[in-house]
């Protein structure tokens, strides 16, 4: 089972932890200077870009996702597809009125 | 009616009986035995649902003749808002998934309970919680709400009536699904007992579990709606304030988002009811198992993509309504999968029409009605023309009632036996059958009728031409309601007095048929071992090809996958 | 009678222990969370979508110093959240609370700096239905309604997640004990005595006695530890979530100038 796979691995070290949040550190500082530079359009993009890096790192991590079973992943890809529809289908509505 | 009843000839009390330390009253309110659990929702559920057809037959009443009947148009308002929160809130959603899903889910594969049994219990806390504010939303504050059960923005938010309190028990009702989906899932996953692979569970729990997944994800867009609402009537936010930018149709939006998913949380655990009872009074193997399990999922995926069918009058845009009636269309297709393979699972069966399948077949009959009626909604071209009239409450009365709530009575009518250990009386059912059959159609029938005439919904009043129809839709009522009140005396009688019903009366051949009835406590003894389907009829009564309890059957390897 | 005591005592004696269907059930409960937050974050994009400009100049009216200070102590609380949660898996008790304590003060920073800068915008009359704000732009208006409702959820969901870290800090900052409760034989002398027969503890039981308690407490006990890491593991998902809607909130509303 995953959990034992997990486990045969040992621990995740306190160092890879550091380093990951080193890297969070870093895109925050990244983010900031992005929103300064004028991108114009381009800028929320970027914005949100990196905000998804920083998510995922923790997702994959911190939250241990990554070394999870199939399943758990599964369920995330399945709520955020159904966020990613109900977007998408609501500015069906909004972009053409 | 009381003939043929078995008197008081006792039965074994199996999980009725109190067991540990506490006695009377807080031992059923403080369980989390899945199977009290399950009662506890059929009792408070019957209470809840006694006030809802009280408002229906109020309403009824008004409605018997043109002008103010009994009740001025604000009253009206608020009969039709409050008898649309209880009956969507209470009762059709939690429904089937909360008394008959939380009896028989673990029984189904083979386990002693949910994988979450205390917060299955905090699941019924908060239904009664959020079932006492609904009603006290009735008699306190400004008045009980008047804004239809869909609290639109900006009326809602502007409205004196008691908006906050009504959609704060929502809120906690929508608590209570999440967790009991987030139960179904985790239990369906984890606790299948040996042997019971994803394709050898009954059909009734691949219903619950897309059911489930609905309430995991679309419940919680409700519930930041209701938030919303509520941050907008208290700290005035101005999120939905047209005059400060709001946009009254994201409200709709995000509401449908989640109303309309649910819907399906509403019929789909029902049409479950339907797999489990086929192929017992047909005495066959249901034809198709796989499409109507993945029908099960497509339906609540599908389910997601068409809710923009609630709004084509309200000024969404025309390439939005034009891909949600396309997308709406598509929904149905599942659905009919369904139905056909229920009547091909039919064909050149040995079929005994007792009562559970009577109420079946009458649930084919009202949901096909109401299915159709909705597909009429979902043409652009004549939604525009009977949105918001009769015929859309005609349709989801078709639906809902016909379909859920019909449904849940036949799958009470199927499990009595087992949840009681008792059997009812066959001629009587069939009795209450008549009056509710009869009266349901004489009561919505014509409300398609009258809204294709014109007939607004939600009036109090109308014009002189729709007086006939309305009188016989409100004869139909009371007519409806001898046949429920028949039915819910008799069976409570019965519980009583019934004759003892054995353990498996009708010969069914799912997991429960082989425990007595009622079941013990830890529902098995012996943890099953399940090595073939679940609607293999022949060899043993009642066990099809399945090793019961205690015969173990030596295959090299697991069996059923544990993901 | 002797009764030896036993080696370890199973925390809940008969219950089912699954940890991964704790950790599904925590991981779907999560989910819930992610799509309520995903409807106000659908609200935010429909309507900068419509008030594009507006949302840029009302955003400058936020302090992003204070907002990626925020940002800061939520990354940093996260990661003394797995930190904790590491040590406990090591079966080292002290670092484990030290580091779950540092989560809680972080915590705590976080909703006082919010605080602040609440405080900080309400006097300068900036709040949902102020007549300074209602004599703004309607973007402006919205883009308030948004910023003080999705902060405010936000900022209810790390009341919550701390209340759940405090919770936790009661459960492992005790040294782990297994305690034992005998019924008293009235009457009769009762004598504690180590396997080897070394007397610990002895006296004459009086008819008023009802129980017997012994609890032995431990400096480390790796396995009751261990019982408690499914629950400070889901409570740390539960921070971690905490974390990754401010990740999204922060960019959105501080830095969109």
């Amino acid at each position: 089972m995953a959990e034992q796979a997990a486990k045969a691995h040992g621990p995740v070290s306190y160092g890879r932890y550091v380093m990951v949040w080193l890297s969070l550190l870093i895109l925050t500082a990244a983010t900031v200077t992005a929103a300064g530079l004028a991108f114009g359009r381009w800028s929320i993009l970027a914005a949100i870009l990196i905000a998804a890096v920083k998510g995922t790192l923790v997702l994959f991590y911190f939250m241990h996702l990554k070394y999870e079973s199939a399943i758990l992943k599964l369920f995330m890809t399945v709520a955020l597809l159904t966020l990613a529809i109900i977007m998408i289908l609501t500015f069906a509505d909004l972009s053409f009125r | 009616m009381a003939g043929a009843m078995g008197g008081a000839v006792p039965v074994d009390a199996g999980f009725f009986q109190t067991q540990g330390k506490r006695t009377g009253l807080l031992a059923w309110i403080l369980s989390t035995d899945h199977k009290r659990i399950g009662i506890l929702y059929l009792v408070s559920m019957l209470a809840f649902f006694a006030v809802g057809v009280a408002l229906g037959l109020l309403m009824r009443l008004e409605l018997i003749a043109p002008g103010r009947t009994i009740v001025a148009a604000g009253t009206y308002n608020a009969l039709f808002t409050v008898h649309g929160v209880i009956m969507i809130f209470l009762i059709v959603i939690p429904g089937v998934p909360a008394v008959l899903g939380n009896f028989f889910l673990p029984i189904h594969i083979g386990a002693r309970d949910v994988a979450f049994p205390k917060l299955n219990l905090l699941s019924w806390y908060c239904f009664v919680g959020g079932a006492l504010l609904a009603v006290a939303s009735l008699f306190t504050g400004g008045g009980a709400p008047d804004t239809g059960w869909t609290f639109y923005v900006p009326y809602s938010v502007r409205t004196s009536t008691n908006v906050t309190l009504a959609v704060f028990a929502a809120f906690i009702l929508g608590f209570s699904s999440i967790l009991t989906g987030l139960n179904f899932v985790t239990t369906t996953h984890r606790l299948r007992a040996k042997g019971m692979g994803w394709f050898r569970m009954p059909l009734f729990v691949w219903s619950l579990y897309a059911t489930a997944w609905i309430q995991l994800l679309a419940t919680p867009v409700l519930a930041i709606t209701l938030i919303l609402v509520m941050l907008e009537r208290m700290f005035n936010l101005g999120l939905f304030d047209p005059g400060r930018g709001g946009d009254p149709l994201l409200y709709q939006h995000l509401f449908w988002i989640y109303s309309h998913p649910a819907v399906y949380i509403m019929i789909l655990p029902a049409m479950g009811v339907v797999s489990e009872i086929i192929p017992t009074f047909a005495r066959k193997k249901i034809f198709g198992y796989k499409a109507i399990a993945f029908s099960s999922l497509a339906i609540a995926f599908l389910g997601y993509l068409v809710w923009g069918h609630h709004m084509f009058t309200s000024g969404i845009s025309d390439s939005s309504r034009i891909i949600f009636s396309l997308l709406t269309f598509l929904v149905a297709v599942p659905s009919g999968v369904k139905v056909f393979n229920w009547v091909a699972t039919l064909y050149k069966g040995s079929i005994r029409v007792e009562p559970p399948l009577l109420f079946i077949f009458t649930f084919i009959f009202l949901f096909s009605i109401g299915g159709l009626t909705g597909l009429m909604q979902g043409s652009l071209a004549i939604d525009v023309h009977i949105h918001d009239t009769a015929f859309i409450v005609g349709h989801f009365h078709y639906v809902m009632f016909g379909g859920t709530i019909f449904g849940l009575l036949a799958g009470l009518l199927y499990w009595f036996p087992k949840m009681f250990g008792r059997m009812y009386n066959r001629k009587t059912i069939q009795i209450a059958w008549a009056f509710l059959f009869v009266g349901f159609n004489v009561l919505y029938f014509p409300m398609l009728v009258l809204g294709w005439q014109g007939m607004p919904r939600r009036y109090y009043d109308y014009l002189p031409q729709f007086h006939g129809l309305h009188t016989l839709s409100t004869v139909g009522s009371w007519i409806l309601v001898a046949g429920l009140v028949i039915f819910v005396v008799h069976l409570i009688r019965a519980t009583r007095r019934g004759e003892p019903a054995g353990m498996n009366p009708w010969g069914g051949t799912t997991l429960e048929w082989t425990i007595p009835s009622p079941p013990p406590q830890v529902n098995f003894v012996t943890l099953p071992e399940v090595t073939a389907g679940p609607y293999e009829h022949g060899g043993d009564e009642g066990r099809g090809g399945r090793r019961g309890p205690g015969e173990h059957h030596d295959r090299g390897g697991p069996e059923g996958a544990r993901a | 009678m002797s009764t030896t005591l036993p080696a370890h005592l199973p925390a809940h004696e008969g219950e089912h222990r699954d940890p991964l269907g704790a950790k599904m059930g925590m991981w779907l409960f999560l989910l819930t969370e992610l799509i309520l937050f995903g409807g106000a974050f659908l609200l935010y994009a429909a309507y900068r979508a419509r008030f594009a400009a507006d949302f840029h100049y009302a955003s400058t009216l936020l302090n992003p110093l204070i907002g990626g200070v925020n940002t800061l102590v939520l990354l940093t609380s996260s990661l003394t959240m797995v930190l904790s949660i590491a040590a406990l898996e090591r079966g080292l008790r002290r670092p484990a609370v030290l580091f779950l304590g540092a989560t809680i003060g972080l915590g705590l920073t976080f909703l006082v700096v919010k605080a602040c800068e609440w405080s900080g915008k309400i006097g300068h009359g900036l709040f949902p239905g102020s007549t300074e704000l209602v004599e703004r732009t309607a973007g402006e208006n919205i883009f308030f309604g948004l910023y003080y409702g999705m902060t405010g959820l936000h900022a209810l969901h790390v009341v919550i997640g701390l209340g759940l870290l405090i919770w936790m800090f009661a459960l492992i900052a005790r040294r782990p004990r297994v305690r034992v409760t005998l019924p008293a034989p009235a009457g009769e002398s009762v004598r504690l005595a180590t396997a080897g027969g070394r007397a610990l503890w002895s006296d004459a039981v009086g008819a008023e006695a009802a129980a017997i308690e012994v609890s032995v407490v431990y400096e480390r006990h790796d396995e009751l530890l261990a019982g408690n890491l499914p629950r400070l593991d889901n409570t740390g998902l539960y921070w971690h979530l905490v974390d990754i809607i401010w990740i999204f909130l922060f960019p959105l509303l501080y830095l969109i100038t």
